[in-house]
Order: structure tokens, then C-alpha cells, then sequence
């Protein structure tokens, strides 16, 4: 049991929208104590699985080539999520100017230009080792200001009075405590772990759903401030769900298990039937669109059907392919039809429109119901191998609104004075749908870095 | 060298990491399991060897236990690359030397002291003795110099038999030219450490506080040993063709190389004991570090007990000194091929291979 605490800036969360909120926070001279549900192992949040994040700059430099302005980003953004909040995009377009420099402040690594092996990118830098190896060095500076922080600590609820949250419950070694600061800042992220929630969203196929992220998303706190008056924004039944390797983790299996190569195979579902254009977007960003066909798709599985050429070509997985010399002995570890998957693929096979043999995208076989409109090459060199599918998500697009100092938005009222919201949390105000490569982690350090302030100088600091 | 649960499991964890690749700017392992699919055994144990143990990947892990992929790469790669010294040794039943590698390097270690005794000259080995060819009074010059050359003869044929087997498993496709191109990268990476971390982009037993202090010490161990072997190169030299006789005064160039290099090597081998002692041990293969401890050890001995052997070498001690010291360092060139000292030219060959294949590879074309 812990004392009754009394801090100015009372930090919820223990990922990358946390730490950097403490810290700011910190840095700005004010007592911050922040609460994590996770233990000390798996701290970090969903960020433990990120690894890169998307930042406007002007020029290159050491960590990004060529210049990505913050008009730019602002206008991607609006692309994907025409009905988010432009004024926070713009917000966020704009400090993420300065985010590299500031987590390098912090003794956060990131990677160099040229080093390494994976794709570079102009809109995004990279973590050197990846968001844990980032987050165990916020972590470290954090403790190094000063920060106390509690693991194993959940925030269930909030009382109000008013425009001002009083105290903050939160549940610490099997024990209700109440915590009460100057201002808190809400950095617990989304609900996509919490099972009877995404079931209340997404019906039964929510079962299916594996959570790509850590377990201790609950979206206990989201519960709370939504009962207290917090406007919502986005759509509990809408997520960032893409496909996965059926046999990874329930819980927190990140970024090894999605599947990238879904264009150079077909998929069929438990009746080894094809269901969609599987050339249809051959972007790398692709696999998004099979969750939306997974979800849809009888008992939310499905599976993908390569060769031994199409194998070579794909990225590399967590799981082996089963594999099998014939379609029938593939057909039988994967539990279908030999007959039936035969049939797909002859037919598959016999509608494909040969083409340059060395522009694969061109290869279609649009006389098929669905049709394959591009990567259509033939399913015929042995041995055949297969990868069951599953929906697994990220992030959920739903969270609370806030406004443009992070203070979170109540119904027909002025905002929370003293509560302010950053991170995935509060995401769905930037990214009511859609998807860009490394937002996340800057919608929580940017935001999280703006609450932190905000929330520092609301407590006189 | 066969298949086993250690290559299963380095499999598996390449396999991941493979598959995620945040750590691809650390070392060079990442690089070359980019999009690969198949591990043969020759690329795994290739792999092994090309690890530095830095063990930086680890803490970076987002996969490491308890999770439930229990990714451990660097005690997986240990436990291969112990194995591949034991699996490429040649005769293969020197393999066997790395089963219980602690308790060979200590019965060698004692034989070969037992061995110098023996010859020694008994009247000489209790009373003082100096002036010059003190030492030869002792151990008969002949003896010293032909057990000497006969020891490192023998060990460097063996090891070399090793490295050759090793390099047929793992040697990549490509010219002799393509091989040349990329010797002066690979020596480079190989004398300077590059991968054991600290520094930008690099490693160190923490996340948080990157070091560069087992490279140091390292370095300080490997220069010390090279300043003492150049002393004795020297010292052959004087004998040789100046007809100088040992031992040389304190201000001469065999002695001062020697007390120069004997200090560093105790700095360095010390240092290295104490980092092992204080690193987090779970990334760890902990079947290996006696193995090392006793190398180490043995390094600090023959250190040591050349050091004392300069400060007592007009006492009364000199004669058991100098016994102690010389079977130490025939200790030392027998261990060559059964010790840890192997990972010398087996990571350098894990090393050349990285180096040819990054020149084959270029650049890959990269989009957003």
C-alpha cells in the first residue's frame, strides 16, 4: 500500500506518450509521479514493438534524407483521415520538426542514414535497436530527473468536481489508492487488448482478433473519462487490423507476424475457395486491407497459398511455411479439401495472362471471380507451402477528444481544466482511420512532450 | 559439425530476428540474415561466429523472456559457436577438449610447469643467479628454444587444420578476386572490434549506457600480448645476430617491450574478468564461461609471472620463476587450438565472409 501522494503533474501510462509527458513535464521543474499498469518487464507500452516514427524536416539530415514538410505531413495525414481534427494535425505536422532532436536530448538513439539493411524512408526516422531499446533510455533519464514511477499500477477511475478532476483511483498492490495532482495527464492508450470491449465493437469475429500489442491496453481509464464526460471521438468498431500468422501469440506478438508477401500467393478461405483481389494493392502497407477480408472471412481464418518462386520472393517470416510437394499433401496440413484446393489453384492457374516475365505486376488473371489484377504468377513450383491467417490488431480507432492544449473535451462543457490526454489514448482526433507508417509513436511523443508542458504550467510551473 | 537443440534454437530465434530487424544497424549478423528463409548448419554456425557477443541485441529485444517467443540470440549463437569449435577441430577428437575446457586449460597449464621443471638444471633452480645467460643456466637455451618452436608448431598446424575445415563450411560464392577486395574490410573489422559495441550505433551490456570498455580492455589484452611476443622477437634477435645473451638490462628494448606489454595484458585480461563477473549472465551461455575464465587466468599468469620474473630476476626466486613462467607460456601456445583462443580466426573468418557478401549485396533499392 502507498501513502496518499500529493504530486503537481500525475503521469498515467508507461509507454512512449508517458515518458515523455514525465519528462517534459519534469524538465519544466514540476513533481511528477507517474503510474504504469504493466510490471517492470513489460514496460514501454505498444512502443516495445515500434520502431520507426514519422517527422517533418526541412532539410536532411544525419537520420533522414531529403526534406518532408510539415505542410506535407499535414496533408498525408488529411489523405488518410479526411475527418480528423486539422488543427491538431497541423499541431502535430508542426512539433514533430523538433522530435528527433528532443528524444536525442533525452539520450534516445536513433539510427543513421545508411546504416543497417531495411528500407530507408524520407518521412520517417528509426530507433537504433527498436522503440524498446528507446524506451528502457527514456526510462533511464526519466529516473535520472528524478521521476518516481509505479509499476503494476492501474488507473480504474476518476472523481470530478466540476471542470477538475480531484483524485485519480488507481488499483496498486490489490489495494484501491487515490491519487490526487495538480493536473493529470492520460497516456494509458487505446482498449484494442480488452477482449468484452472489442467484442461490444466488432461482435463475435472479436474473438478471432489477435492483439498485436501488449495485454494491458484494458482501456480501463478510457472507460472512466468517457463516463465522466469526455467526448469520444472515432468509432469503437473500427481498428488498424491487418493479417497475421495464425499460429503467433493472443497477445503481443508486435511485428514479427504480419505477412507481407499476401500478393505473390493466393489466399482461400476453410472452403480453400479464393475471396478477394489478392493483387489488388501490392503497397507495402497491403496487409491492412486483409484485416478488414479476415474479420469478414467464416471463423476470421484463412489461408495463404504460395510456391517455392513466390516463397523466394517474400520477406522473410517469424514461422516456418508448411510446406509439401503436391497442393494435396499441402491441402492436408493445412486442414482443406485436397480436391478443392486443387481445383482453385488449377483454375487460378489456367486464367493467368502471361506477361513480361520480368514485371510480375503486370501477370493478371482478371477472367476469375474475384479477379487477381496484378503479381498473378502460377502456383506450380513445388514445394508448395502455407501460411494460416488471422486478424490481428494494432490500435483502435477510438479514443477521447481534447483540445488544442490537450485538455480533454467534455460534452456541452468547457473542457477538463486539469486532465489532458496524449498518445493512442487520444489518436483517433488525428487518425479517426486509416493508417501512416510511424504515427504513433509520434502522435505520443509529440502530443506527449505538449501535455507534459501543458500540464506543468497548469500546476504553476 | 552437426544438428542439435543449439542449432534448432539458433534457428528458430535467426528466424525471428529475421522477421524483425530492429537491431539491423548493431553488428553484422543482422545484415546477413536479411531476408533469408533457410538456415543451412554452415550459415548457422557462420552466423555464430560473426556474433561478438556484445549481447546488445538482447537487451533491445522486444521478444526476449519471459515473452513467449523467448528470443535469446546471444546465448543461442554462444552455444552454437562453441560447438563449431569443438565440431571443426581437426583431429576431430580434439573437439573434445571444449567439453570441459576449464579443466584442460588448468591440467595443461600444470603439466607444462611439471614439464619445465623437469628439465630444469636442479643445483640452479634455488639460488641466485645472475649476469648474462643466467636464464639458459637454468633451462638449457636448446631446450627452451626448440619446446618453444616444436609447441607452437604443433599448435598452429592444428589450428589451422580447424580454421580450414570451418572456412570449406562456410566459405560464401565468389571470386578470388571478390575475396581479396574484401580482405582489408574484414581485417579492419576485425582488429579494430568494430562490432563489440559502444560508440554510435553500437552496444554494451545495457541499453541505457552503451560502453566501450570491454573493447578497451581488449584491446589492452591483445596489445599487450603482441608488445610481448615482439620482445621476444627482439630478444631472439639479440641473441641471434648481436650475441647478446638474456637477461638484458632493465633500459633495453626486449625488457621494456615486455614489462610494457606483461602490464597491459594484466590490465586487459583483468578488466575482461571483471566485465564478465558483472554482466548480466542471461544472455549468457554460462556452459561456456568457465572456458574463458580459464584463459583468462592463464593470460593473467603468464603476465604475472613474467613481471615477477623481472622484478626478482637477481633473487633466489629467479629459478622457480622462470620455470613458472616458461610453462605458462607453453601452456599457452599448446592451448592454442583447445582454448577460446580460437574464436581469434574463426570470427575473423565469419568476418571476410560478412565483408564478401556486403560487397555482393550493394545497395538495395528502398522505398517509404
Amino acid at each position: 500500500m502507498i501513502a496518499r501522494q500529493d504530486c503537481d503533474v500525475l503521469v498515467i501510462g508507461g509507454g512512449c506518450a508517458a515518458l515523455c509527458a514525465a519528462i517534459a513535464a519534469r524538465q519544466r521543474g514540476a513533481d511528477v509521479l507517474m503510474i504504469d499498469h504493466a510490471p517492470f518487464t513489460w514496460r514501454g507500452g505498444n512502443t516495445r514493438h515500434a520502431r520507426n516514427f514519422r517527422i517533418a524536416h526541412d532539410e536532411a539530415d544525419d537520420y533522414v534524407p531529403g526534406r518532408y514538410p510539415a505542410a506535407a505531413f499535414a496533408a498525408d495525414l488529411a489523405r488518410v483521415a479526411p475527418d480528423g481534427d486539422a488543427a491538431l494535425a497541423a499541431l502535430l505536422a508542426q512539433h514533430s520538426l523538433t522530435l528527433t532532436n528532443w528524444l536525442r536530448a533525452q539520450s534516445v538513439r536513433l539510427q543513421r542514414r545508411g546504416r543497417g539493411v531495411m528500407p530507408w524512408s524520407q518521412r520517417t526516422a528509426f530507433f537504433a535497436g527498436g522503440g524498446k531499446a528507446a524506451m528502457d533510455t527514456l526510462y533511464a533519464t526519466a529516473r535520472r530527473l528524478g521521476i518516481p514511477i509505479l509499476h503494476d499500477t492501474e488507473a480504474c477511475g476518476i472523481e470530478c468536481a466540476g471542470d477538475r478532476v480531484t483524485a485519480v483511483e488507481v488499483a496498486h498492490q490489490g489495494a484501491m489508492v487515490k491519487l490526487r495532482a495538480a493536473s493529470v495527464i492520460a497516456c494509458c492508450g487505446g482498449h484494442q487488448a480488452n477482449r468484452d470491449w472489442l467484442r461490444e465493437g466488432f461482435g463475435a469475429a472479436a474473438d478471432a482478433i489477435a492483439v498485436r500489442g501488449m495485454g494491458y491496453a484494458q482501456g480501463r481509464l478510457l472507460r472512466a473519462l468517457i463516463n465522466a464526460g469526455a467526448v469520444t471521438v472515432g468509432d469503437p468498431g473500427r481498428g488498424h487490423i491487418v493479417a497475421v500468422d495464425a499460429r503467433g501469440p493472443a497477445v503481443d506478438g508486435g511485428i514479427v507476424t504480419r505477412l507481407e508477401c499476401i500478393p505473390y500467393g493466393i489466399v482461400v478461405d476453410c472452403d480453400a475457395q479464393r475471396f478477394a483481389d489478392e493483387g489488388g494493392d501490392t503497397a507495402r502497407t497491403h496487409y491492412a486491407r486483409w484485416g478488414e477480408r479476415l474479420l469478414a472471412a467464416p471463423g476470421q481464418h484463412a489461408t495463404l497459398i504460395l510456391d517455392r518462386s513466390a516463397l523466394a520472393r517474400a520477406a522473410s517470416t517469424a514461422f516456418a511455411p508448411l510446406r509439401a510437394p503436391t497442393i494435396e499433401a499441402l491441402a492436408e496440413l493445412i486442414d482443406l479439401d485436397g480436391a478443392a484446393l486443387r481445383k482453385t489453384v488449377d483454375r487460378y492457374n489456367a486464367a493467368i495472362v502471361p506477361a513480361d516475365p520480368n514485371a510480375p505486376e503486370s501477370w493478371r488473371a482478371m477472367a476469375l471471380l474475384p479477379p487477381k489484377s496484378a503479381q498473378a504468377l502460377p502456383i506450380s513450383t513445388p514445394p508448395f507451402a502455407a501460411f494460416p491467417l488471422q486478424p490481428g490488431i494494432t490500435f483502435t480507432h477510438y479514443g477521447v477528444a481534447v483540445d488544442g492544449s490537450l485538455r480533454v473535451r467534455r460534452d456541452n462543457a468547457p473542457p477538463f481544466a486539469n486532465l489532458f490526454a496524449a498518445g493512442m489514448i487520444m489518436a483517433a482526433n488525428v487518425l479517426p482511420r486509416g493508417y501512416l507508417a510511424g504515427l504513433g509513436v509520434t502522435i505520443s511523443a509529440v502530443f506527449g512532450r505538449l501535455a507534459g508542458e501543458e500540464a506543468a504550467r497548469h500546476a504553476g510551473r | 559439425m552437426q544438428a542439435d537443440d543449439a542449432t534448432e534454437e539458433a534457428e528458430r530465434a535467426l528466424r525471428l530476428c529475421s522477421a524483425c530487424m530492429f537491431c539491423d544497424d548493431y553488428c553484422a549478423v543482422f545484415p546477413a540474415i536479411a531476408g533469408k528463409h533457410d538456415y543451412s548448419l554452415a550459415d548457422v554456425s557462420y552466423l555464430a561466429n560473426l556474433c561478438h557477443n556484445c549481447r546488445g541485441c538482447y537487451h533491445a529485444c522486444q521478444y526476449a523472456p519471459p515473452h513467449a517467443f523467448a528470443v535469446n540470440l546471444p546465448q543461442a549463437l554462444a552455444r552454437v559457436r562453441s560447438r563449431s569449435y569443438a565440431g571443426f577441430a581437426r583431429p576431430r577428437w580434439l573437439g573434445r577438449a571444449f567439453a570441459h575446457n576449464a579443466t584442460i586449460v588448468a591440467l595443461v597449464s600444470a603439466l607444462c610447469v611439471l614439464a619445465v621443471l623437469l628439465v630444469a638444471d636442479p643445483a640452479t633452480l634455488l639460488s641466485a643467479s645472475s649476469g648474462e645467460g643466467a636464464f639458459y643456466r637454468v633451462v638449457p637455451r636448446e631446450i627452451m628454444v626448440g619446446g618453444a618452436l616444436a609447441a607452437l608448431a604443433l599448435s598452429l598446424t592444428t589450428l589451422a587444420l580447424g580454421v580450414a575445415a570451418f572456412w570449406r563450411a562456410i566459405a560464401p560464392d565468389g571470386s578470388r578476386a571478390a575475396l581479396l577486395r574484401a580482405l582489408p574490410r574484414a581485417l579492419a573489422d576485425a582488429v579494430t572490434l568494430r562490432y563489440l559495441g559502444g560508440g554510435d550505433g553500437g552496444c554494451g551490456d545495457r541499453i541505457e549506457a552503451p560502453s566501450r570498455l570491454r573493447r578497451l580492455y581488449h584491446h589492452l589484452m591483445v596489445g599487450g600480448l603482441a608488445l610481448s611476443f615482439a620482445a621476444t622477437a627482439v630478444g631472439a634477435y639479440y641473441h641471434r645476430w648481436l650475441g647478446w645473451e638474456a637477461p638484458y638490462p632493465l633500459l633495453s628494448l626486449p625488457v621494456g617491450l615486455g614489462a610494457v606489454g606483461g602490464v597491459l595484458m594484466l590490465l586487459g585480461a583483468s578488466g575482461l574478468i571483471m566485465q564478465k563477473i558483472r554482466a548480466n549472465c542471461t544472455p549468457s551461455a554460462t556452459e561456456t564461461l568457465p572456458g574463458d575464465y580459464a584463459l583468462l587466468v592463464l593470460i593473467i599468469g603468464n603476465a604475472a609471472s613474467g613481471l615477477a620474473l623481472l622484478a626478482w630476476r637477481s633473487t633466489a626466486a629467479m629459478g622457480l620463476l622462470l620455470t613458472l613462467h616458461l610453462g605458462l607460456v607453453l601452456a599457452l601456445f599448446l592451448l592454442l587450438p583447445v582454448s577460446k583462443l580460437v574464436h581469434a580466426p574463426f570470427r575473423f573468418a565469419a568476418l571476410w565472409r560478412a565483408a564478401v557478401e556486403r560487397d555482393q549485396c550493394g545497395s538495395r533499392h528502398r522505398q517509404d
